[in-house]
């Protein structure tokens, strides 16, 4: 039941991505400063986005030693959990202006926590590659 | 131009907040040079020129929104919020650049 309720609220919010004037329908406007955290927040999020890519770019092409699908293995990891990041940025700081208009408490989330899960078994990957996989 | 002092935020939330656009806009340019180095790193070919040009497009589209929303927020008075169109177009950008990258690895 919370499953699907929550799938619901995710397609409303995919709805508000593109289209700004929906957002301003509930609520009042909040402190202007509180909405630039959260546009700082959504920003920092996207930087994160953007070193993982660069990072699976950094993968593909600065270790051409590497076996061809541990290589695009590390890649595949990194770009996507870059992609997944950037999607959340978005879907998030739709979510926390929301809260803010509505003056409910702010969404929390488990992302923080399973991309800290994925980004250290990237790297777990990458010292037992370096260490074994040079040969394959 | 010096601000009005009685409207200038101590916080400084303007500012930081331009500075935010313009870290995130480096990093960016850091991902579209690592691109568009490994798209012309075997040699130029057609295919590999048109992904390095799409990741250049993506660039300036990200360019294009910070460049928009530093300017709002370089205004004197208060700022108005984001819109979710603005931060869509950005994120689209980061996508797509990470789908050149899936088809360039593959």
């Amino acid at each position: 039941m919370g499953k699907v309720l929550r799938v619901i609220e995710f397609r409303r919010n995919i709805r508000l991505w593109f289209a700004p004037e929906r957002i301003k329908e509930d609520g009042s406007t909040p402190d202007y400063r509180f909405s630039l955290a959260n546009e700082r927040t959504f920003l920092a999020w996207l930087r994160t986005s953007l070193a993982l890519i660069g990072g699976g770019f950094a993968v593909d092409q600065f270790l051409p030693d590497l076996r061809w699908a541990w290589r695009a293995g590390l890649a595949l990891g990194l770009l996507g959990a870059g992609v997944l990041c950037a999607l959340r940025a978005v879907n998030h700081w739709v979510r926390c202006e929301q809260a803010m208009r509505r003056g409910e408490d702010l969404p929390v989330s488990r992302f923080p926590a399973l991309l800290s899960i994925g980004v250290a078994i990237v790297a777990l990957a990458m010292v037992v590659v370096v260490l074994f996989g040079w040969e394959g | 131009m010096e601000p009005h002092q009685d409207d200038r935020d101590p916080g400084l939330q303007p500012e930081r907040t331009r500075l935010a656009w313009r870290r995130t806009t480096l990093a960016g340019t850091v991902a579209t040079v690592l691109a568009v180095k490994a798209a012309l790193n075997g040699g130029p070919d057609a295919p590999s020129i048109a992904v390095a040009a799409l990741c250049c497009g993506l660039w300036l589209g990200f360019l294009a929104v910070a460049h928009r929303r530093i300017r709002v927020l370089a205004e004197a008075g208060e700022p108005t919020t984001l819109t979710p169109r603005h931060a869509s177009t950005a994120v689209l950008c980061t996508v797509a650049l990470a789908a050149c990258a899936v088809a360039l690895v593959l």
